[in-house]
């Protein structure tokens, strides 16, 4: 059934009766067994060249013409999580998973797959461990492992089609609180629930709206935190490029319960796809009637607006966003007042993150039970996480609470290269800390981590392994947050370059033990005394580093060693002459030219020449070349 | 009217007053840098924390901008406020190295040196912001604004660029609390604008 093909005014849904005939409809008009290609265009996938698979596809189908019996629709869909593997492309309903797919593969998966119902072994995802081929996205142990509600419908639906947005249960939820429930009761089904932010801090949603909803009456806001500042972070863009309208729907579903008619979506500009998306998802839903005036004939009124944040990094703090979405200076100020009390242009607002948002769809869709009985009993749903550095499957993930680190790294990550452990997880983003192996059974909620000196945050996660430095790390993580710090208060501003100078000199080998003393003190200071939470939790890199690899600081301090061989001034290469073979490659990496020796003959390093770049480590078959 | 203690002695606050209204209300001290009663406060410094005790629990949060409430329990030197203090003031000793101001605010807190390295000698402005709002909120010229954000911070005419705003009012330097403003003020007076107190060397 072709619903666009009616007039816009036509398109209006006046009632929850009308949306559920609509969604029968547009179910009952697709079958679920037929074969269907899916390419994710996704901007990995895109950008490792997603679109030009889609038109080889496209081609080869329309060549191969008459000889398929029903020619399959493509879908193009948002981020499966797999980007690392990407271009990828599905076919349903067996949900055949080809990974790194080129344009030339094309026809080779029309005739197969799609003609003769074979699959194409080489396009298979091949187990990091056991090599062997897993044909479907089921048994590949990075999807297997996921509990996908937030990121459900994503790789499933095409993001600019609200039709198919339908047919997955969109805005049920929405309908349902604005017909059946009063504000009060969509408030309390969200208390009931046990949803947390998803932003950072974890604080109770629910609680958060009733605090804006006791103004009665009056101008009042809700806010989409869409900034995601981390490094390596697209949670966020995830969400809103492969399912704008669960954020929509749950934004007019939080509009209703406090009482705003305005909804702003805070969205960084270096995601333009995510605001195509949603600027796509907007247009569609005032068509339907979603968004505008008296929403499915329920009497409320409520619009989105698209807010282009500048990308600093500080802006994705509560108070600070509010002052740039105002056309003010993105940074902090001080609280109280409480943004539920005075905040966007002084009225009453709630601000959540996307993934809460989506989350509240999900809720009022399926119930506060329901939701409630997933994760842990304080932290309640799954968390999405965007797992990188050491580990075999890069990607991004959806997880219940409480499940252990362990099991995401080693099973869902299929484990470290070269490791049967990881050195370190790190969480929480910048603000976040560094979690030894030792904690490898910690099970992953918002007090779990915090007890053990790290964060939620918005859901970073950094594997790491022996050949990663702590100090290193800690201070790379602090010389992104004085870059970001935005300079108004003094303990942040001057505070977080004295902690990066501090850890500089340990990289050099020089400081004191005292040092360290010194170092707890000046963090401590920093975190009680700063005015926004960039500042208050800047110095957790360093205190949750001291805290597990306290041996790793006093090996550069006292030794002048850096065990994992990072800290260029603590660092020799040598070469073991019983193991080179002689076979120059190191010699030829060597940007100094400071490796030498006869061919066939071990060679030698030397160190007056050498600038520690590692390039002999790296170009060497034979591990002959040692750090220390 | 709300009563609550502060340092242990029973005190009212009208509502509305802030932590550090009342407190000077009652003559108990608490240093500021950030402070001036002729503009909005700014909680910038971080001079003025003090502690909030609620059963185990305890906070700091800025006097200056943090109201008064019902029953609050208010420590202005205990321990944890004066580690905060005394840190900023020798991080401050090593950044505004010229500021008598602070020499002389370090040395009531006990700290006379820092371990910190000196970057600019002849550097006065602690970037507390006062001459911005004074601008912007008492004389309404807008004349100078901080600029860049972080370490790179500094005072200005909005983006650098000379503007013809200012009034040469003289307000600017009236509320520095370090004389920065002055010592740059006399250079530039009469062209119109731009009084970089914190980029200008004096
Ligand atoms: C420096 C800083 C940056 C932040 N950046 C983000 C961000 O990019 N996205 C986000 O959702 N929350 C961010 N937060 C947290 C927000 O201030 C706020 O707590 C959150 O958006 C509230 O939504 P929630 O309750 O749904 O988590 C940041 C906080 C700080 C202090
Ligand atoms: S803690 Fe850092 S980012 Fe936050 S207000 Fe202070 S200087 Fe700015
Ligand atoms: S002298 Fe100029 S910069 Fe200073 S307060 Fe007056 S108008 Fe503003
Ligand atoms: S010039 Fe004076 S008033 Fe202005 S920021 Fe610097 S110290 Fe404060
Ligand atoms: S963009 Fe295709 S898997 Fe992420
Ligand atoms: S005087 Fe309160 S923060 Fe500066």
């Amino acid at each position: 059934m072709q619903v666009t093909a009616k007039d816009t005014a036509d398109l209006r849904l006046g009632s929850l009766e009308e949306l559920e005939q609509l969604r029968g409809e547009l179910r009952a008009a697709e079958d679920p067994d037929q074969t269907r290609i899916i390419v994710c265009h996704g901007t990995g996938c895109i950008a490792n060249g997603s679109a030009g698979v889609t038109k080889a596809l496209k081609a080869a189908l329309a060549a191969a013409g008459e000889d398929i019996e029903v020619m399959p629709g493509i879908k193009t869909t948002g981020c499966h999580g797999f980007c690392s593997r990407g271009p990828l492309v599905i076919i349903k309903p067996k949900n055949i998973f080809y990974q790194q797919v080129k344009p030339g593969d094309a026809e080779e998966i029309v005739q197969k797959t799609i003609k003769a119902g074979e699959t194409v072994e080489r396009l298979l995802y091949e187990h990091p461990q056991t090599g062997e081929k897993i044909e479907t996205t089921e048994d590949i142990p990075f999807y297997a492992g996921q509990q996908r509600v937030v990121l459900a419908n994503i790789g499933q639906i095409d993001p600019t089609k609200i039709d198919d947005a339908f047919r997955v249960g969109a805005y049920a939820g929405a309908a349902k609180a604005l017909t059946n429930m009063e504000p009060k009761e969509v408030i309390e089904a969200v208390i009931n629930s046990g949803l947390r932010g998803r932003g950072g801090a974890g604080f109770p949603t629910g609680i958060k709206w009733n605090l804006a909803a006791k103004h009665e009456g009056g101008q009042k806001y809700v806010l989409c935190n869409a900034d995601e500042g981390d490094p390596g972070a697209f949670m966020d863009r995830s969400v809103m490029e492969g399912d704008p309208h669960a954020v929509v729907e749950g934004m007019i579903i939080g509009g209703y319960a406090i009482g705003a008619d305005t909804g702003y979506v805070y969205v960084r500009a270096e995601y333009p796809l995510a605001i195509k998306h949603l600027e796509k998802a907007l247009v569609d839903a005032r068509a339907y009637g979603l968004l505008g005036e008296n929403i499915l004939g329920s009497g409320f009124n409520f619009d989105i607006r698209i807010n282009r944040g500048a990308g600093a990094f500080v802006c994705g703090e509560e108070t600070a966003l509010m002052r740039s979405v105002e056309g003010k200076v993105g940074e902090p100020v001080p609280r109280p007042p409480y943004p539920s009390d005075k905040g966007l242009f002084g009225k009453p607002s709630v601000l959540n993150n996307v993934e809460t948002w989506a989350n509240v769809s999900r809720i009022l869709d399926k119930g506060a039970d329901w939701f409630a009985g997933l994760g842990t009993e304080k932290s309640k749903g799954t968390k999405v996480f965007a797992l990188v550095g050491k580990v075999n499957n890069v990607g991004l993930v959806e997880v219940p609470m409480g499940i252990k680190l362990r099991e995401i790294v080693m099973e869902i990550g299929g484990g470290v290269p070269g490791s049967d452990h990881f050195k370190a997880v790190q969480t929480g983003g910048p603000s976040g800390g560094c979690l030894p192996w030792q904690d490898a059974d910690l099970p992953v909620d918002f007090d779990s981590l915090i007890a053990a000196g790290s964060m939620m945050g918005s859901g970073g996660m950094i594997v790491m392994d022996d050949r990663d430095c702590m100090v290193d790390v800690a201070k790379y993580f602090l010389g992104f947050l004085e870059e970001e710090s935005c300079g108004k208060c003094f303990p942040c501003r001057l505070g977080v370059p004295r902690l990066r100078e501090t850890l500089n000199r340990f990289s050099k080998g020089q400081g004191t033990v005292e040092d360290i003393d010194d170092l707890y003190s000046l963090a401590e200071a920093i975190k009680a005394g700063s005015l926004c939470a960039l500042g208050g939790t800047a110095p957790n890199a360093v205190l949750s580093t001291l805290r597990y690899f306290r041996d790793e600081y006093e090996a550069h301090i006292l030794e002048h060693r850096c065990p994992a061989g990072v800290c260029k001034d603590l660092i020799t290469y040598s070469i073991d002459p019983e193991v080179c073979t002689g076979c120059r490659a190191c010699a030829r990496a060597c940007p100094q030219n400071a490796v030498t020796g006869e061919k066939k003959k071990p060679h030698t390093i030397d160190e007056s020449l050498c600038i520690r770049c590692g390039m002999c480590f790296e170009s060497c078959k034979f591990g002959a070349v040692q750090v220390q | 009217m709300l009563s609550l203690t502060i340092d242990g002695k029973k005190v009212e606050a009208e509502a509305g007053w802030s932590l550090l209204d009342t407190a000077r209300q009652y003559g108990i001290e608490i240093p500021t840098l950030c402070y001036h009663e002729a503009v909005e406060p700014f909680g910038a410094c971080r001079l003025c924390v003090v502690e909030l005790r609620q059963g185990n629990n305890s906070r700091l949060v800025a006097s200056c901008v943090y109201p008064a409430e019902q029953g609050l329990e208010v420590h202005t030197a205990s321990e944890k406020v004066n580690n905060v203090r005394r840190w900023i003031l020798e991080m401050l000793l090593s950044e505004c190295p010229a500021s008598s101001e602070i020499r002389e605010m370090a040395a009531q807190y006990g700290v006379k040196t820092t371990r910190f390295e000196i970057s600019d000698p002849e550097q006065e402005c602690i970037l507390c912001g006062l001459c911005v709002r004074a601008c912007a909120q008492v004389v309404g010229a807008n004349a100078i604004s901080t600029v860049g954000r972080g370490a790179q911070k500094e005072i200005g005419s909005p983006y650098l660029t000379p503007g013809d705003d200012c009034v040469a009012c003289g307000t600017c330097v009236t509320v520095c609390p370090t004389g920065a403003m002055s010592a740059r003020f006399e250079r530039v007076r009469g062209v119109p604008a731009v009084v970089m107190a914190r980029s200008v060397k004096g």
